[in-house]
């Protein structure tokens, strides 16, 4: 099984990438880790003429702790996101959710940027990303652009990302304290896609009244789904039973579909469901973490 | 055809080959230097067979084009092997009887190795879910996992697991 040919172009920094795919925009590729994006390719999914390999690419590589937020390079690996210290204690969300991604080799190799540009609308990291408010950085000929996370996927495996830019990094809140998460999704095996998952990342106030809420689901529409009315009913309120029961009641608009491993009607269910667990892990968690 | 000249090391051996940019790794191992313990199953990075340590880590060396791995070190199961010995993996491999057919045990114990240089001593569900990535159509696990959980319990305080290459294998000139 071989790719269609291409030219292979390997750029040593970003200045080179952005100059290189300014001149072939339309016809190339942008290659990261390559879990998803190389199946296309020997599929013949995908026939690019060009394949711009970002992996040398020094600009695109970094994970660090600034200005009280977690800054993470578009070719950090799944696996970093749970292995390196400071990406697992500051932003544990993230090191939950990058678990549930495939397998090992796949963690070992599959890119943050790569998982967002791709935007499989099952995938985890999309989710997690839009419940912590993550701002994504878009550098393209005009310079850099900031965009929130729940602004960036427009539709079925569509971004915010024209053919000259791309996505270098972005930054996402970290831990305090009262600071809560959960990343819970059910698939027919560990590592398949979600049929249906929900990420959440919160804080309760130290009267254990939220005080900002983050929630979105994978699996069940055509894009990762943010729940804006289940976190605009939570803000304010106590954080007890009752109130997330009565959040589930809010839950409502998305629109999944249903296919060969789940039903539409099962999607729903068990989005549901898994936004009580999901809630209540992360206020279990936040509870403890003040 | 478009082509490259890579300089990767292999198995200790360091080399330099041209190879056309769509080669994937695994065809590279395979077809070029003749390193055919790397085997190839579903060639969508869904079966494992094909796993080798890149740098350390194991990947998938079908989703990967030869031309990446310019100027890494690559393990294959030929380089788990010593002069006179097998590996620890492989021998407990050969008396827990945990492979069938054989086909997808190069990358099972890649995939081994892996786990027990960041864990010498994993449990039985720990060694499941490590290698949840790599599948047996013989369906033959549970041997499998008895098999790493010996190594495991045999090195728990000793240092005999080694994780780099040891052998070179037999790489075509």
């Amino acid at each position: 099984m071989k790719s269609a040919p291409f030219e292979y172009l390997v750029p040593a920094s970003l200045a080179e990438a952005l100059e290189t795919l300014a001149g072939h925009q339309d016809e190339t590729k942008v290659l990261a880790g390559g879990q998803s994006l190389v199946p296309l390719l020997k599929l013949r999914l995908a026939r690019p003429r060009y394949l711009l390999d970002i992996n040398r690419v020094p600009e695109l590589s970094y994970l660090e702790l600034k200005d009280g937020r977690l800054h993470l390079g578009a070719l950090t690996r799944h696996s970093a996101l749970g292995r390196e210290p400071s990406a697992r204690g500051s932003c544990p969300l993230l090191a939950e959710a990058a678990a549930r991604i495939g397998h090992t080799a796949i963690r070992n190799r599959g890119t943050v940027g790569g998982s967002l540009c791709h935007a499989d609308p099952a995938a985890e990291l999309p989710a997690a990303m839009i419940a912590l408010g993550a701002e994504l950085k878009i550098d393209g000929p005009g310079g850099t652009r900031l965009v929130p996370a729940a602004g960036f996927f427009q539709g079925f495996m569509t971004v915010d990302l024209q053919p000259d830019e791309i996505l270098a990094g972005l930054s996402v809140p970290v831990a305090g304290p009262g600071t809560g998460w959960s990343y819970l999704e059910v698939s027919r095996r560990h590592g398949d896609f979600a049929i249906a998952g929900v990420a959440v990342w919160l804080s309760l106030d130290d009267k254990g009244l939220f005080r900002q809420v983050g929630i979105a689901l994978a699996g069940v529409d055509d894009r990762p789904w943010k729940a804006r009315a289940c976190e605009d009913f939570l803000v304010g309120k106590e954080a007890k039973e009752e109130v997330i029961a009565a959040a589930r009641e809010q839950l409502a608009g998305f629109d999944p579909t249903g296919d060969i491993h789940a039903s539409r009607e099962y999607r729903e269910l068990m989005a549901g469901e898994l936004f009580v667990q999901a809630l209540r892990q992360a206020v279990e968690r936040a509870a403890n973490n003040l | 055809m478009s082509t490259r000249t890579i300089t990767l090391t292999v198995n200790d051996q360091t080399l330099t080959r041209e190879v056309p940019v769509r080669k994937t790794l695994a065809d590279f191992l395979r077809e070029d230097l003749g390193l055919t313990g790397t085997h190839v199953g579903c060639e969508l990075g869904q079966c494992g067979a094909c796993t080798v340590l890149l740098n350390g880590d194991p990947v998938k060396s079908c989703l990967l084009f030869a031309v990446q791995a310019e100027g890494s070190q690559i393990v294959t199961v030929e380089g788990l092997a010593g002069k006179d010995a097998l590996h620890p993996l492989q021998q407990a491999f050969h008396d827990h009887h945990a492979l069938q057919c054989g086909f997808c045990t190069p990358g099972m114990l890649l995939a081994a190795v892996d786990l027990l240089s960041r864990n010498p001593a994993p449990k039985a569900d720990e060694i499941r879910r490590h290698l949840s990535g790599n599948l047996c159509r013989c369906t033959g696990y549970v041997n499998i996992v008895k098999a790493i959980e010996a190594v495991g319990a045999g090195a728990a305080g000793t240092d005999t697991v080694s994780t780099g290459a040891v052998g070179a294998g037999n790489i075509q000139k």
